[in-house]
C-alpha cells in the first residue's frame, strides 16, 4: 500500500470523456422518446442463469433479527419486463448492475450497463438502433453482420448447429491447450467464440441467430435453412464483447420452463439454489408486448471512445480500491 | 502441496502440469456475458523454459508446485556442477548444466545470483543483472578512435563474448547487463 493508494484509477480527463457519453446517451434516448427508467437494484430474486452468480445481501428489520437473503441485481431485465408488461412503453435503465466473480482487464464485478426495450421491433430493427446509438458515441462505426454459423464456417470451417460435441473438442484442441472434460456442446462453442474467434474480430461485428441452446431470454424461431436458432445478437467490437440483445420471449409457459431448467442446471453443477422470479412469468402470462431488448456494457464503451484496453482507464474506483 | 482452483490462479504462482513445474506469467479472466467463465492463463515451464498459454475452466483446480527463489552466492565450479550457498545458513547447493543453462557465462565466484529450489533442488539459475568481469582477450585497443561508433569482439574472464568499443583492451573490468548480454561500461 503506497500513500497514493486513495487516488482513482481512471485520470479525471478520461472520467470527464464518460460523463460526456453519458450525457449523450440519455440525449439519444430522450431524442427518441424512450423512457428513463431506475429499477431496483436489490431483490428479492435472483437471476436464473447457471453461469452468472449474484452478489448476496443480508437484509434484517432490526440489526439483531435474523438475516433474510436478498439479491443485487445482475442486470434490471426482470425488471424492466415487469414494467414492459404493464404498459410502460419504450424504457430504457442506464445504472449499475453487479456480478459476483469477475474481476479482469475488462470486468469488474459492479458496472454500468445500458439496457432497453422497444415494443414493436425485432431483433434486426434493434440492432439498427444499436447501430446508431454506439455511432453516437464513435464516429464513423459501421458494422458488419453475420449469422452464427456464418461466422463458425468462415473462421473455422465447422457450422456450429450442426458439428458433434467431439468436432467442437477436436477443434478447440487444435487452438487452444484446454484438457479438460466437458459433456456440454456450448462449453465447447463459447470457448471457440472467446479464445478463437473473439480474437480475430476487427472492427464492429453483428452475430445473430445463435444456436437455439443459447437462447437465455430470446424466442426460438427457425432460419432460412430449416434450424431452430435463438431470435439474439451479439455485438462485438475490435474483439470485445460488447451487447446483446434478443427478440424478447413472450410466452409465460416457456419461460417458466426455461427458469426450471435453469434451477436444475444449477443443481447439477452445485451451484447454489436461488428464489426464481415468478413474478417474470406471471409479467409474461399478463402480456408482454412484442418487443426486442438489449443491454450494452457502457465501460467498455467508454474504453473503445479512450481508446483503452482496461476498464480501469475508465471507472474511478475498481474493484481493488472501491 | 495445496491445491489452487483456478478463482485462485495469480501471476506468479507455480503449479504442476504433466510432471514439470510451471510458472503463471499472465493470468486473464474470460467471461462471455452468457456462458462459462474461463481462465486463460500464460504458462511457463521452469524446467524446459517453454511458454504457451492454457486455458482451465473456473472450477477446475491444479497442484500447487514447491518452488522457491533464494538468494545465493557462487562458490566454484568443479567441471561438472556449480555450486552455490546460502550465506544465511551456509546450506550449499549444487546445481548441473540444465539448471544453470545459459547463466554460465555470468557467473562470477562470490556474485549473489537468484537459484529457483524446486523440491529442494536447483532447477535454474538467474545471476545479477550486471556483473563485472575482466577482458581476457580482444584485438588491440585503437587509440583516438574512442568517439567512433565501431565494435569487436573481447573475451571476458568467464569464457563470455561480448561486442565492446574499439578502445577497450585486454584487463579491462567491464560492466555487462546479463539481460541482454550488452557492454554497459568500463567499471
Amino acid at each position: 500500500m503506497t500513500s497514493e493508494h486513495w487516488r482513482p484509477s481512471a485520470p479525471i480527463d478520461n472520467l470527464r470523456r464518460r460523463a460526456e457519453i453519458l450525457g449523450r446517451i440519455r440525449s439519444f434516448f430522450a431524442h427518441r422518446d424512450v423512457m428513463e427508467v431506475d429499477t431496483q437494484q436489490l431483490s428479492h430474486r435472483a437471476v436464473s442463469d447457471p453461469f452468472i452468480d449474484s452478489i448476496e445481501a443480508q437484509f434484517r428489520p432490526t440489526p439483531e433479527s435474523p438475516a433474510q437473503s436478498l439479491y443485487l441485481q445482475t442486470s434490471p431485465e426482470y425488471a424492466m419486463k415487469r414494467l414492459l408488461a404493464a404498459g410502460a412503453g419504450a424504457i430504457y435503465q442506464l445504472g449499475k448492475v453487479f456480478r459476483n466473480g469477475e474481476v479482469g482487464g475488462r470486468h469488474n464485478p459492479e458496472f454500468t450497463m445500458l439496457e432497453w426495450y422497444r415494443p414493436g421491433l425485432d431483433d434486426f430493427a434493434l440492432m439498427d438502433e444499436v447501430e446508431a446509438l454506439v455511432a453516437a458515441v464513435l464516429p464513423g462505426f459501421a458494422p458488419e453482420r453475420l449469422s452464427y454459423r456464418t461466422l463458425f464456417e468462415r473462421e473455422l470451417g465447422i457450422d456450429p448447429h450442426r458439428a458433434s460435441l467431439t468436432q467442437l473438442q477436436a477443434v478447440c484442441r487444435n487452438h487452444l491447450d484446454a484438457d479438460f472434460e466437458d459433456d456440454s456442446r456450448d462449453t465447447w462453442l463459447n470457448l471457440l467464440m472467446s479464445h478463437v474467434i473473439e480474437p480475430r474480430l476487427e472492427g464492429g461485428v453483428f452475430v445473430h441467430d445463435f444456436p437455439a441452446s443459447q437462447s437465455a431470454l430470446a424466442r426460438v424461431r427457425e432460419d432460412a435453412t430449416g434450424t431452430r436458432v435463438a431470435a439474439r445478437f451479439e455485438l462485438f467490437i475490435d474483439g470485445m464483447e460488447i451487447a446483446n440483445g434478443y427478440h424478447e420471449l413472450t410466452d409465460s409457459a416457456e419461460q417458466a420452463r426455461r427458469l426450471e431448467a435453469d434451477q436444475r442446471c444449477r443443481s447439477e453443477l452445485g451451484l447454489p439454489q436461488r428464489p426464481l422470479e415468478t413474478r417474470l412469468v406471471a409479467s409474461l402470462e399478463a402480456g408482454l408486448p412484442e418487443c426486442a431488448g438489449v443491454a450494452l456494457g457502457v465501460d467498455r464503451l467508454v474504453m473503445l471512445a479512450l481508446g483503452t484496453r482496461s476498464i480501469r482507464d475508465v471507472i474511478a474506483f475498481p474493484f481493488d480500491l472501491a | 502441496m495445496a491445491n489452487y482452483s483456478a478463482n485462485q490462479f495469480k501471476n506468479g504462482l507455480k503449479i504442476m502440469l504433466d510432471g514439470d513445474p510451471c510458472t503463471m506469467t499472465d493470468v486473464e479472466f474470460v467471461k462471455p456475458g452468457k456462458g462459462q467463465a474461463f481462465t486463460r492463463v500464460k504458462m511457463r515451464n521452469l524446467i524446459t523454459g517453454r511458454t504457451w498459454e492454457k486455458t482451465f475452466k473456473s472450477n477446475e483446480s491444479a497442484e500447487g508446485a514447491d518452488v522457491m527463489d533464494r538468494d545465493m552466492e557462487f562458490l566454484y565450479f568443479d567441471g561438472e556442477m556449480w555450486h552455490f550457498m546460502e550465506p544465511a545458513s551456509f546450506e550449499q547447493y549444487a546445481a548441473d548444466k540444465n539448471a544453470v543453462g545459459d547463466s554460465h557465462q555470468w557467473l562470477k565466484e562470490q556474485d549473489r545470483c537468484m537459484i529457483t529450489l524446486w523440491n529442494d533442488n536447483p532447477i535454474s539459475v538467474t545471476p545479477p543483472n550486471f556483473v563485472e568481469l575482466e577482458v581476457t582477450e580482444t584485438d588491440p585497443g585503437l587509440k583516438g578512435d574512442t568517439a567512433q561508433g565501431g565494435s569487436k569482439p573481447a573475451t571476458l574472464s568467464t569464457g563470455a563474448v561480448v561486442r565492446v568499443p574499439l578502445f577497450v583492451e585486454v584487463g579491462d573490468v567491464l560492466r555487462i547487463d546479463t539481460r541482454t548480454g550488452e557492454y554497459v561500461s568500463r567499471a
